[in-house]
């Protein structure tokens, strides 16, 4: 190692908060955007202490941590150990994305045999450990805060690392992406093109992104507050989606976040 | 230690890779015992989410195999979507399509050049210690870094897990003058590439070389991204097609990814190593005399030495990417109409580590029946296993910590994405 590498005095590191950043099951989407926030990345670098983040760093430096990120759901005996690890060695726990705050697209396990399936997959289904459901962090410790996002929004990320080191709510809305189409004078696509939009029940965040690209919105960062699933839904049959199709759209990135979960399964035995 | 036997090599959490993963290696003497890429990454079992699936929903579920190469999983999705369906895209969504790999080959290899790989030559845990002494090579990579992104932000919403792609096409395309606006940064960016291949060629290598069969699309006219014959420098030429009569995996019990082997040959390599040696030819101007300028001329052997052929292929991304936004006219359509009909489709694409297989089985309804797919770097396992059991007896001598950074290094000369590998475990049986 060359000295310079170590010219940081152990008293200026320790003088900032520690953060650190945890992986459960995922597909790094989530910690990628705290690299993909090119233009503030080195001034956030300046305010706090990433003390633990394997994707980008080799210093793993140990807990107690101020700030622990968590992406990623829990599916494994180990991981469902682990979690209870990182929450006693971190002050404020936030769960970032999906997976973390609704078990992610692998929680579509949840309604099927894994047993079953990893006997097909694998010539020694014993060599592999799996629990049977993916579920989001939440279920296993208590959580301070979930950003949601299939991806995260970077944006939110940056105002949620903010808030929290100066003690504040961070602002991030809870209503739905309808609003944020409106604020884009976007032409409702549901209503005037007939196209299947989950915008109308899913919380904003994104920048109402699909109906902006000519399609509806598919649910990435799940229910808003007091969704009316089951209005959404008669409109979708309307619109002459099938039981299948409306059970789908649900069951997809955050399908065991709650109220989708019920709409799914309404849809599939109405 | 030479000769008192028994060392071990260990790192638990093998860092600035995607996903987690382990290593461990065993000497007995100067002699390697065992080596282990331990990848403990939970499985996640996509292809039992895609059976049941509408066809149209495959481009938006695979991506999320990988936040680092999406667009890699999008573009193999939809190519083996259109070939099961008999579906022509327009020229204009094809020359779109570069572009949106473009952009994700700038952004995933500039992020590997500079804030995973660099680290190691230079002797920084990361690219923020690095920053420190570094600030401006730093703050070109992040530049760079960020322009990939604009260009898959503006193709496909965002940077991540963009949301336009579509079999067909794209749900929406943009307008000329959009991609015009791209030009200015890209020119910057062509130059700080070329600059880059300079900058990496002054690194210091370890003198490994390696007898590899590199594996890589090959195309006619072009550097391969969607398209071409899948070759290698020992004979093999294949359509996608017949991928699956060459290539099959095997599970091993360290690996919740399995092992992707050549039938009869064992270990290959696939990325910009296999990329580079395979179509040098195929490079653009600026891209080959860089190269040649900074001594690389195939084949590159010296896995080290990556980092300098992902730089040239910067240069090559860059000048494509520039070349897409002069030669681009909006389609009539944004996309092709895809009908639900049965079919059975394969096609292979360039992600940023390497080829991407992928094939679905499809019903009247438009409905999955059956899916497989083999990332990059779940063919790269066995590779690196076998590179490290030749490396770790030339380090075998340094003192422990030093000779495991150097391991560690040789691992990530491969960029490895184990979340991808651990993602795409088979729902058909492996019978090995």
């Amino acid at each position: 190692m060359s000295s310079d590498a170590k010219s940081l005095t152990a008293r200026e590191r320790t003088a900032k908060p520690k953060v650190a950043i945890f992986k459960f099951a995922s597909c790094d989407g989530c910690q990628l955007s705290l690299l993909d926030a090119e233009d503030e990345l080195l001034a956030v670098a300046g305010a706090i202490e990433i003390a633990y983040f394997p994707e980008a760093s080799r210093n793993m430096r140990k807990g107690p941590y101020d700030i622990g990120l968590v992406e990623g759901s829990v599916i494994t005996h180990n991981d469902a150990e682990r979690i209870q690890q990182v929450r006693r060695q971190c002050n404020k726990l936030i769960t970032i994305g999906a997976c973390a705050t609704a078990g992610g697209i692998q929680a579509l396990r949840n309604w099927k045999d894994v047993d079953d399936f990893i006997r097909a997959v694998y010539a020694s289904p014993q060599f592999i450990s799996t629990l049977k459901l993916s579920t989001p962090i939440a279920e296993h410790v208590p959580v301070d805060f979930e950003l949601r996002g299939c991806p995260i929004n970077k944006q939110q990320l940056i105002e949620l690392i903010t808030a929290t080191l100066a003690g504040r709510k961070p602002n991030v809305p809870t209503y739905s992406v309808c609003m944020e189409c409106k604020r884009k004078a976007n032409v409702c696509i549901l209503v005037a093109r007939g196209v299947p939009c989950l915008g109308p029940v899913t919380q904003a965040g994104c920048g109402a992104l699909c109906p902006s690209y000519d399609r509806g919105c598919y649910g990435c960062f799940g229910p808003m507050e007091s969704p009316n699933t089951a209005s959404l839904s008669d409109q979708f049959r309307f619109l002459g989606q099938t039981d299948t199709q409306l059970s789908h759209a649900f069951r997809s990135f955050n399908a065991w976040a709650w109220p989708f979960r019920k709409a799914s399964e309404e849809a599939e035995h109405p | 230690m030479t000769g008192s036997g028994g060392k071990t090599i260990k790192v638990d959490t093998l860092a600035r890779v995607e996903g987690e993963g382990g290593l461990y290696i065993k000497m007995a003497g100067d002699r390697v015992a065992d080596v282990k890429l331990r990848i403990y990454e939970p499985p996640r079992l996509f292809e039992a989410f895609l059976r049941g699936r509408h066809f149209s929903e495959a481009p938006d579920i695979t991506a999320r195999i990988c936040g680092i190469c999406p667009i890699a999983y999008q573009m193999s999705a939809v190519h083996a979507i259109e070939r099961a369906l008999g579906i022509t895209i327009d020229p204009m969504v094809r020359l779109l399509r570069r572009l949106f790999y473009c952009g994700e080959w700038i952004e995933s290899h500039a992020l590997h050049i500079f804030m995973l790989h660099a680290p190691d030559f230079l002797g920084y845990a990361d690219v923020i210690a690095m920053a420190k002494n570094h600030r401006e090579i730093v703050e070109k990579a992040l530049r760079l870094k960020k322009i990939g992104n604009r260009i898959v932000q503006l193709l496909g919403g965002r940077e991540i897990h963009p949301i336009s792609a579509a079999v067909g096409g794209f749900h929406k395309v943009p307008a000329k003058s959009q991609l015009a606006q791209l030009a200015e940064d890209l020119e910057w960016a062509l130059q700080t590439s070329l600059e880059t291949v300079q900058w990496t060629s002054t690194l210091s290598f370890p003198d490994f070389e390696q007898d590899y069969e590199f594996v890589a699309l090959r195309h006619p006219q072009e550097y391969p991204f969607n398209e071409g014959r899948l070759v290698s420098n020992r004979g093999l030429d294949i359509d996608a097609a017949e991928y699956e009569d060459h290539f099959m995996e095997l599970h091993v019990k360290h690996s919740n990814a399995l092992h992707s082997v050549l039938r009869g040959r064992g270990s290959y390599l696939v990325g910009p190593l296999a990329r580079f040696n395979l179509n040098f030819d195929k490079l653009p101007e600026p891209a080959r005399n860089a190269a040649i300028q900074a001594g690389l001329r195939p084949p590159v052997k010296n896995p080290f030495r990556s980092i300098i052929v992902r730089a040239v292929e910067l240069v090559f991304a860059c000048a494509e990417a520039l070349r897409v936004t002069h030669a681009y006219e909006p389609p009539s359509a944004p996309r092709v109409e895809a009908p639900n009909q049965s079919g059975f489709g394969q096609a292979i694409t360039e992600a940023p580590r390497g080829i991407l297989y992928h094939r679905y089985v499809i019903d009247k309804n438009g409905l999955i029946t059956a899916a497989k797919i083999v990332p990059p770097t779940s063919q790269n396992q066995r590779r690196i296993e076998d590179d490290l059991r030749e490396y770790a007896a030339h380090v075998t001598a340094w003192p422990l910590e030093e000779a495991t950074w150097k391991c560690e290094q040789e691992i990530r000369c491969y960029d490895p994405c184990i979340s991808c590998a651990t993602h795409f475990l088979r729902v058909t049986i492996d019978r090995g």
